[in-house]
């Protein structure tokens, strides 16, 4: 939002994708604007239904239409705006310049066709590969993200992997064609806590190695954490919260954020008792006027419901969407002396 | 996965022991004979008759012979086609039946499964409900209806084909039947094809592949379309059995020679042993194409094994 698009890779401005439904219109991303640099990686967190898959398959134009429809905004990645080009043109920086992987690496891989087939084809289309060429540099790539014994298993079928190395090929098929940026749609979700490290390891890794700006989409704080410079915070399609990886987990300005960080286990914590958030998120087809979180809301007071939020500058890179932003802020750099 | 065949061919003896069973008790309980005519026959010629036919021994004996004839694939002679063996009818009458119901069989795969699929890319939209009311309307329309009813327009008003009779492949005579024959399987495929690839275009995995960068055309032909498709699999073979082998009312309708209007004519006639030859005949196919189907379900989805 400071600068206008110099170093940027990719720079989401006012973003709104809607989904026509029986019930209304759903606005799973309603307005959404973040900036991502060349080489950084960008948490997004929120819990389900925040909107944040929706948010990156816009980027992608991935959004069944219909329902679904990019209403406004623009999504300019590299200098162009991915919302002007024509689906030839789209296609062309799928899978090649942008890639993604998809949560469940059960179903993501067409179960009915061999992984060197669907490795293949990424490479024959974006980079001209010829069947030979295209199958070394499969099992290549099956070899750099660490699957053992990868020129004998590459002829396997999905089914033959378990879900973490059928990750692996996920990962390995999404940056065939060493794309500049990754979008990892929540990849650990699915596995259990030891492949989830080496997962995020490996990610880590190809990433430093290619170069490649990364967005990481997730629930999970503890993921975030240790991996992204920047976070955003999403609730209800709205962006809520927006600052660097420390400044987010330090000083948080939103008091949606204070709560999920709240319903972080704490191993050191004597009572093992964990917090929670009351109440679910809203229905997104029929918002209160006000603001979005205030039913569940500790500090919401009466103008919370009445009246929408401001997004609220805090420091530089700090934004949040709130009445009582500077407050919560505040409140947490006072905290954080206390510790 | 070759003891799973042998083990099911062998399930088909028993399958084929109950079929042929009920056929015969049926066909013993049901009142008449094959030689009860409008004529009432002298006693004298009726006890001849039945001597000749072995109809006065005991009726386990009749039975055990039938059996036996079975399991030599042999039916023995027609009652009421003179001279003739049950196995030489069948292979007079497979023929027709066979080529009528192959052309019937492709036409409605052809028709059915881009029908379908076009329905499923283009949900919601006129040509989706466009060609769901037609199968709706091909499911409920009985053929016995829908024969006569081409046949009308076709034949007696316009005169392009000819209204019945069979003049072999190809040739004229077997358009209308298999357009009669092949509606509700077109019907049928096409909702089946339709919900199968609704299923799989919204699946993870064809996500995946247009986050690739794979253009429409290659997602559906490359991707959807081996999963969307199992469905009118596990439906064709059954359906292909019973298309060969005879369809009663379509070969009725359109007079044509082939094992449903001799199985009609059977019937009728109480021509016992024509009767088993063919039902025996239907049920061994019907068992066979059900388990080549199984075998085929190992090539498609690699996910199965035996």
């Amino acid at each position: 939002m400071t600068d206008s698009g110099h170093g940027n890779l990719l720079s989401v401005t006012d973003l709104r994708t809607y989904f026509e439904t029986e019930d209304g219109t759903v606005k799973a991303v309603d307005g959404i604007s973040f900036e991502l640099k060349q080489g950084e990686t960008l948490g997004i967190v929120g819990e389900s239904g925040s909107g944040k898959s929706v948010a990156n398959l816009s980027l992608m134009r991935l959004i069944p239409n219909p329902p679904g429809k990019i209403v406004s905004g623009s999504i300019v990645f590299a200098g162009r705006d991915v919302l002007k080009l024509s689906p030839r043109e789209v296609r062309k920086l799928r899978g090649k310049r942008i890639a993604m992987i998809f949560q469940d690496p059960m179903t993501s891989l067409n179960p009915f066709m061999r992984v060197s087939k669907q490795l293949m084809e990424v490479t024959r289309l974006h980079l001209g590969h010829t069947k030979k060429q295209a199958r070394e540099h499969a099992i290549k790539m099956l070899e750099h993200v660490g699957i053992p014994d990868a020129r004998s298993r590459v002829d396997s079928y999905p089914h033959e992997f378990s879900g973490g190395m059928r990750q692996r090929v996920m990962i390995a098929m999404a940056l065939s064609c060493r794309p500049e940026l990754l979008i990892a749609d929540e990849p650990t979700t699915a596995l259990d806590v030891t492949i989830q490290a080496q997962i995020l390891e490996l990610i880590n890794s190809l990433k430093a190695e290619t170069g490649a700006s990364v967005i990481l989409i997730t629930h999970d704080l503890g993921v975030v954490a240790g991996m992204t410079d920047h976070i955003i915070v999403m609730y209800a399609g709205k962006v809520f919260e927006q600052a660097t990886t420390t400044e987010l987990f330090e000083r948080p300005g939103n008091p949606y954020t204070c709560g999920l960080l709240r319903s972080v286990p704490d191993p050191t914590d004597e009572q093992g008792k964990l917090y929670q958030i009351p109440g679910l998120p809203p229905d997104l087809a029929h918002l209160p006027p006000g603001c979005p979180f205030a039913p569940r809301c500790e500090r919401a007071e009466e103008i919370c419901r009445r009246e929408f939020p401001p997004y609220v500058q805090l420091t530089r890179e700090h934004y949040s969407l709130c009445h009582f932003a500077s407050d919560v802020y505040t409140k947490s750099q006072a905290q954080e002396g206390n510790r | 996965m070759l003891r799973f065949i042998i083990r099911r061919i062998v399930v088909i003896i028993p399958m084929l022991f109950i079929v042929v069973s009920l056929t015969w008790g049926l066909i013993r309980l049901a009142p008449g004979n094959f030689y009860t005519g409008e004529k009432k026959l002298t006693p004298a010629i009726e006890k001849n008759l039945r001597e000749k036919y072995g109809l006065n021994r005991p009726w386990y004996v009749q039975y055990g012979k039938v059996l036996w004839n079975i399991a030599r694939f042999d039916f023995g002679n027609s009652l009421k086609y003179e001279g003739q063996s049950v196995n030489q009818i069948l292979f007079r009458g497979l023929p027709v039946s066979a080529t009528l119901g192959l052309s019937a069989y492709l036409l409605a795969l052809f028709v059915g499964i881009t029908t379908g699929t076009l329905a499923a890319l283009k949900q919601n939209s006129w040509i989706d409900y466009a060609s769901m009311v037609l199968a709706m309307i091909g499911i409920s329309i009985p053929n016995f209806v829908l024969g006569p009813l081409l046949v009308l327009i076709f034949a007696l008003n316009l005169f392009w084909l000819p209204p019945a009779l069979w003049n072999g492949f190809p040739s004229k005579s077997i358009v209308l039947p298999a357009l009669t024959l092949s509606a509700i399987y077109i019907a049928y495929i096409a909702r089946l094809t339709r919900s199968g690839m609704l299923e799989v275009m919204r699946s993870d995995y064809i996500r995946t592949a247009r986050a690739k960068g794979l253009s429409e055309t290659q997602v559906v032909f490359r991707h959807a379309l081996r999963g969307g498709l199992l469905p009118v699999v596990s439906f064709s073979g059954p359906a292909l059995a019973f298309l060969i082998t005879g369809t009663v009312v379509v070969e009725r309708v359109f007079a044509l020679p082939g094992l449903g209007n001799y199985f009609i004519n059977a019937c009728f006639n109480r021509d016992e042993p024509l009767i088993i030859g063919i039902v025996a005949f239907i049920a061994v196919t019907v068992l066979g194409f059900n388990l080549l189907v199984d075998i085929s379900y190992g090539f498609i989805d690699p996910r199965i094994r035996y």
